[in-house]
C-alpha cells in the first residue's frame, strides 16, 4: 500500500430529507494506525464509516484510499477497494438461515468466481480456513451450527471471524461491542487490536464507551453533529474536552463515569434513574 | 446451556475440522427428490413437447396467430361492442360481489362458533345442553353450506345458473355470488372467531346482552376486515366475471367466446385490451378504497 | 380554571368525500343491476325450477360403476400432470422476470448508491419496467383466455393448458417473488456488498438464502391453485377432468357431472394436504 491508509477532504453528506450526517469532515489515516471514534448517538459516525467502507457516495469532498482518489473509480474498481476493507456493524448482519461455516466464507465472496460461490454453498471448500477463523475468537465447535441458533454476542464473534477470512487491508468496526455483554466486549476489542497490530491492518472502532476507547487505542477521533470535535492521542484528551463532546446528550454522558477495576459499567439497567439519585 | 460457558473463548480440544452433519438435511433431500420425480413424471405424461412450441414450426404458427391478432379491431361497432361487454362485466362483478356479501355475512354469524356457544360470550351464562347440541348442529350445518358454496368452482355454477335461467348476465352474478359467498362466509367466519375477546369482556361486564356485544363489540374490530377481504375478492372476481361469460355469463367472456369461435382475431385483440383494462381499473380501485376505508 | 364547556363541539368533519362516494356508489350500483339484467324473479320462474328439478333428479345417484370410474382415471391424471408442469413453466417464466422486477436489485436501495448516474438509469431501470409490464400483462389476462388463445395456436388437449397456466401464474408468481425479495433485511446485504461482494454473491448469500422459505412456500399454495385451474381449464377444451366434464354436461349426463366433481373435491383436498404440510414445515 501505497500512502496513507484513508485521506479525507471536506467530506460531507446531505440526505434526500436534507438532514447534513456529514459536515466537511478531513482526516488522514496512516497506514496501520489504530483510532477509536467516539461522540454521540446520531453525530454522524455510522455515516462517516458507511462513507469509508465505500457503501455510500458522498455529496462533496473527496476521499482517497491508499493514495487511489475512489471518486472516479468504476463499478469493476470499487468492488476491488471494497474487498480491502473489512466491516464489522453492530448487529444483524448476518444471515440467520444459513449455517455458521457459509456466512464466515462469505468474506471469501470478494474473491472468488461465481461458480465457486455457488459451489462452496453446496460443499463449503476451505471449511478448514472458517473453521481456524472460529477458533482464533473462540466457537470452533458451532462450524455447522445454524447461526440464529448462536447468541447475540457469538454471532458477532461470527462476523469477525468472516473479517479474519476476508483478510482486508483496513477493518472498520462500527459499535461492535454496543449489543455485547462486558466481558465479552474487551475480548472482542483487544482481539481485533491484536490481529490488526499482527498483520498490520489499520483499524478504525466506532466506540460507545469512551472507557475502552481511552483504554485501547492511542488516538482518539471526537465526532459531534457531523463535525470533527477534536483528534488527539489518548493523554491529550481531557475530562473537558470529553464533557463539551457529550454536552446535551445525557444518556452518553452517562457513559462517561470511570468505573473502578476497568470494567465497563453493566448497562444503564444498574444505575440511577434520572432524578432518583438523590 | 449454562450462562456465560460460551461467552468465553475456549482452546479447540481437537487439531481436525468437524465433519459435516448429515442426517438432519436427509428429509429435505427425500422431500426434494419426491418433487423432482413428480414433475418427471408429469412431464411426460402431459406430453408437453416445448420443442413444439420453440422448433421453427411452432415459431412459425405462434408468428402467424399472434401476427393475425394486430393490429386490434378499433372501428367503432369493435370498440361498442368491448366497451359494453366491459360494462356489463363490470356490473357482474360488483353485484356478484355485493351479492356474495350478503350471502357470507348470516352464514359467518352462524358459523362463528364463539358466537354460538363458547368462547369469552358463554363464561358467565352457559348454555344448558338441548339448546347447546342445537347449535353446534346449526353451526355444522352452514359450515357444510359454505364447503358446497366455494368447492363448486365459479364456473360450474355458471354452467348450472346458465341451465337453469338461460343465458345473459344474470346466471353470471348468481354463480359469482354464490361462490365467492361461500370464500368470504368461511373468512368472515374466521375473522369473528379471531377478534380480541378482551373489550368483549369489558362490555359484558357492563352487562350488556349478547346483540349489544355483538354491536359494540365484535363489528368494530371485524368490519375493516371484511371490507378488506371482500374487496380483495372483488379483484379475483373482475377476472372471474370476464372468464364466466365462456358458458354463456355474459359479458367480455360470451364476446371472446364467440370472435373466437368466428375466427375474428382482430376483435379478439380489442376485447383482450378490454379485460386488461377493466382489470388493472378494478385493482386500482380496489387498492385505493382498501387504503381510504381500512 | 376555565369555563367548563357548555356545549359540544361541532362535528369536525367538513369533507364530502364520504357522501360522494356514498352517492356514487349508489349510481353505479343502480347501473350495474340494470347491466346485470338482475332479475330474482326470473330464479322462481317455472322453467328455472323445472330445470333444477331434472339437474338434481338426472344428478343423483351419481354414477359410480367402476367402468366409468376407470375411464375416468386417466383425466385425472392428467389434471395432476398439468397442475405440476404448469406450476413448473410458471417457477420457470416468474422467476427471471420476478428478478429483474425487483427494485432493490435493479436500480434502488444501498447497492446502487455509489452507480453513476446515467448508468444507474439505463442498465438497471429498463429492464426492471419491461419486466414489470410483461408481469402485468401475463396476470391480468385471465388463465382462460391464454388457453383459449394456446388451444387455437397448438391444438387441443395438455399441451394449451400447461401453458396458459405458466404464463398465467408466472406473471402472480414473478409479482410475489419480488415483493419477498424486496422485503427481505437489507442490512446482511448491505454487509456482503461492503466486503466487495458482486451482485450475484450478495444474491446468492444474503437474498436468496432470507428469501427462499417465502418463496417456496408461496409457490406451493400456487400449485393448489393450478390443480383448481388445470381441472376447469379442461372445460375449455385444455385436457383433464374439466375437459370430460364438459363432455358429460354437454349429453346432460349429470350423474357423470358428479362423480367427476367428486374426483375434483379428492385431487384437490390431496393436493391441499400435501402442500399444506410442506409449508407448515417450511416456515418452521
Amino acid at each position: 500500500m501505497s500512502g496513507p491508509a484513508y485521506e479525507l477532504h471536506e467530506l460531507r453528506k446531505v440526505f434526500a430529507d436534507g438532514t447534513v450526517a456529514v459536515d466537511e469532515i478531513s482526516l488522514t489515516v496512516g497506514a496501520g494506525e489504530q483510532i477509536a471514534v467516539i461522540g454521540p448517538s446520531g453525530a454522524g459516525k455510522t455515516t462517516l464509516f458507511r462513507l469509508l467502507n465505500l457503501t455510500l457516495r458522498p455529496t462533496s469532498g473527496w476521499l482517497r484510499i491508499a493514495g487511489v482518489d475512489v471518486g472516479g473509480l468504476s463499478d469493476q474498481a470499487l468492488r476491488g477497494q471494497r474487498q480491502r476493507i473489512g466491516t464489522i456493524y453492530q448487529q444483524q448482519n448476518l444471515v440467520g438461515r444459513l449455517r455458521v461455516v457459509h456466512n464466515v466464507l462469505a468474506g471469501n465472496l470478494g474473491r472468488w468466481s461465481p461458480g465457486r460461490a455457488l459451489a462452496s454453498l453446496w460443499r463449503p471448500r476451505e471449511a478448514a480456513a472458517a473453521w481456524r477463523a472460529l477458533a482464533q475468537v473462540g466457537i470452533p465447535e458451532k462450524l455447522y451450527a445454524r447461526t440464529d441458533e448462536l447468541s447475540g454476542g457469538q454471532q458477532q464473534r461470527v462476523a469477525l471471524a468472516r473479517v479474519l477470512i476476508q483478510d482486508p487491508a483496513i477493518i472498520l468496526a462500527d459499535e461492535p461491542v454496543s449489543s455485547v455483554d462486558p466481558s465479552l466486549a474487551i475480548t472482542i476489542v483487544t482481539l481485533l487490536r491484536d490481529v490488526a497490530h499482527e498483520s498490520r491492518k489499520t483499524l478504525l472502532m466506532n466506540l460507545h464507551s469512551v472507557d475502552l476507547a481511552l483504554r485501547y487505542f492511542p488516538r482518539i477521533v471526537g465526532v459531534r453533529d457531523g463535525r470533527i470535535h477534536f483528534d488527539l492521542s489518548r493523554e491529550q484528551v481531557t475530562e473537558e474536552l470529553l464533557r463539551g463532546l457529550y454536552a446535551g446528550h445525557r444518556d452518553d454522558e452517562l457513559q462517561l463515569e470511570r468505573p473502578p477495576g476497568g470494567l465497563d459499567p453493566f448497562g444503564r439497567a444498574c444505575r440511577p434513574l434520572p432524578g432518583f439519585d438523590k | 446451556m449454562r450462562p456465560g460457558a460460551s461467552e468465553t473463548p475456549t482452546r479447540p480440544e481437537t487439531q481436525t475440522v468437524p465433519p459435516r452433519p448429515r442426517g438432519h438435511d436427509r428429509r429435505g433431500w427425500l422431500v426434494s427428490a419426491g418433487f423432482v420425480a413428480l414433475i418427471v413424471w408429469s412431464y411426460r405424461g402431459t406430453g408437453v413437447d416445448p420443442g413444439q412450441l420453440v422448433g421453427p414450426e411452432g415459431l412459425r404458427q405462434i408468428a402467424i396467430y399472434v401476427g393475425g391478432l394486430f393490429p386490434p379491431d378499433l372501428s367503432w361497432t369493435a370498440l361498442r361492442d368491448a366497451g359494453i361487454g366491459a360494462v356489463e362485466t363490470f356490473a357482474i362483478s360488483l353485484v356478484g360481489s355485493l351479492l356474495a356479501v350478503g350471502i357470507a355475512l348470516p352464514l359467518a354469524l352462524l358459523t362463528a362458533r364463539t358466537l354460538l356457544y363458547r368462547g369469552v360470550l358463554f363464561e358467565a351464562r352457559p348454555l344448558a345442553p338441548g339448546p347447546r347440541a342445537l347449535r353446534i348442529a346449526i353451526y355444522a350445518g352452514a359450515k357444510a353450506l359454505l364447503n358446497l358454496l366455494r368447492t363448486i368452482p365459479e364456473i360450474l355454477w355458471a354452467l348450472i345458473f346458465v341451465f337453469m335461467v338461460g343465458l345473459g348476465p344474470f346466471p353470471g352474478v348468481l354463480a359469482l355470488a354464490f361462490h365467492t359467498g361461500g370464500v368470504l362466509g368461511k373468512l368472515f367466519g374466521e375473522v369473528i372467531e379471531d377478534v380480541d375477546p378482551r373489550p368483549l369482556e369489558a362490555l359484558q361486564a357492563t352487562g350488556a346482552g349478547r346483540v349489544r356485544i355483538m354491536i359494540y363489540g365484535i363489528l368494530p374490530q371485524a368490519a375493516p376486515q371484511f371490507v378488506s377481504y371482500a374487496l380483495y375478492r372483488w379483484e379475483v372476481n373482475i377476472r372471474a366475471a370476464a372468464v364466466l361469460g365462456f358458458v354463456g355469463a355474459g359479458g367480455l367472456g360470451q364476446r371472446i367466446h364467440v370472435t373466437i369461435s368466428l375466427f375474428l382475431e382482430q376483435q379478439l385483440l380489442t376485447l383482450i385490451l378490454a379485460i386488461y383494462v377493466m382489470v388493472t381499473l378494478v385493482d386500482a380501485l380496489s387498492a385505493y378504497l382498501r387504503r381510504r376505508l381500512v | 380554571m376555565a369555563e367548563p364547556v357548555a356545549h359540544f363541539p361541532a362535528s369536525t368533519s367538513k369533507s364530502a368525500f364520504p357522501y360522494l362516494l356514498g352517492a356514487g356508489f349508489l349510481v353505479v350500483l343502480a347501473g350495474s343491476l340494470c347491466t346485470a339484467q338482475v332479475d330474482p324473479r326470473r330464479l322462481l320462474e317455472g322453467d328455472a325450477l323445472a330445470n333444477a328439478a331434472r339437474f338434481l333428479r338426472g344428478a343423483f345417484p351419481p354414477d359410480l360403476s367402476s367402468e366409468f370410474l376407470g375411464h375416468m382415471m386417466r383425466p385425472a391424471i392428467e389434471t395432476i400432470q398439468i397442475s405440476v408442469v404448469g406450476t413448473l413453466f410458471a417457477v420457470l417464466i416468474g422467476l427471471p422476470l420476478g428478478l429483474l422486477a425487483t427494485s432493490s436489485l435493479a436500480w434502488s436501495g444501498v447497492l446502487h448508491e455509489r452507480r453513476a448516474a446515467m448508468g444507474r438509469w439505463v442498465l438497471g431501470f429498463v429492464p426492471y419496467a419491461v419486466a414489470r409490464g410483461l408481469l402485468s400483462v401475463f396476470r391480468s389476462v385471465p388463465e382462460y383466455v391464454w388457453a383459449f388463445m394456446f388451444v387455437r395456436a397448438v391444438g387441443l388437449g395438455a399441451f394449451p393448458g400447461v401453458l396458459a397456466i405458466g404464463v398465467a401464474y408466472g406473471g402472480i408468481l414473478g409479482k410475489v417473488y419480488s415483493e419477498i425479495l424486496e422485503g427481505v433485511n437489507p442490512r446482511p446485504l448491505e454487509t456482503l456488498h461492503a466486503g466487495g461482494a458482486s451482485r450475484l454473491g450478495v444474491v446468492l448469500y444474503g437474498l436468496i438464502p432470507q428469501a427462499l422459505p417465502s418463496l417456496v412456500s408461496y409457490t406451493l399454495y400456487r400449485w393448489e391453485c393450478a390443480i383448481r385451474a388445470s381441472a376447469i381449464l379442461g372445460l375449455v377444451g385444455a385436457g383433464g377432468l374439466g375437459q370430460q366434464i364438459e363432455l358429460s354436461m354437454r349429453f346432460f349426463k349429470f350423474d357423470e357431472v358428479v362423480t367427476l366433481l367428486g374426483m375434483l373435491f379428492c385431487l384437490v383436498g390431496a393436493v391441499d394436504f400435501v402442500s399444506g404440510r410442506l409449508r407448515a414445515r417450511l416456515t418452521r
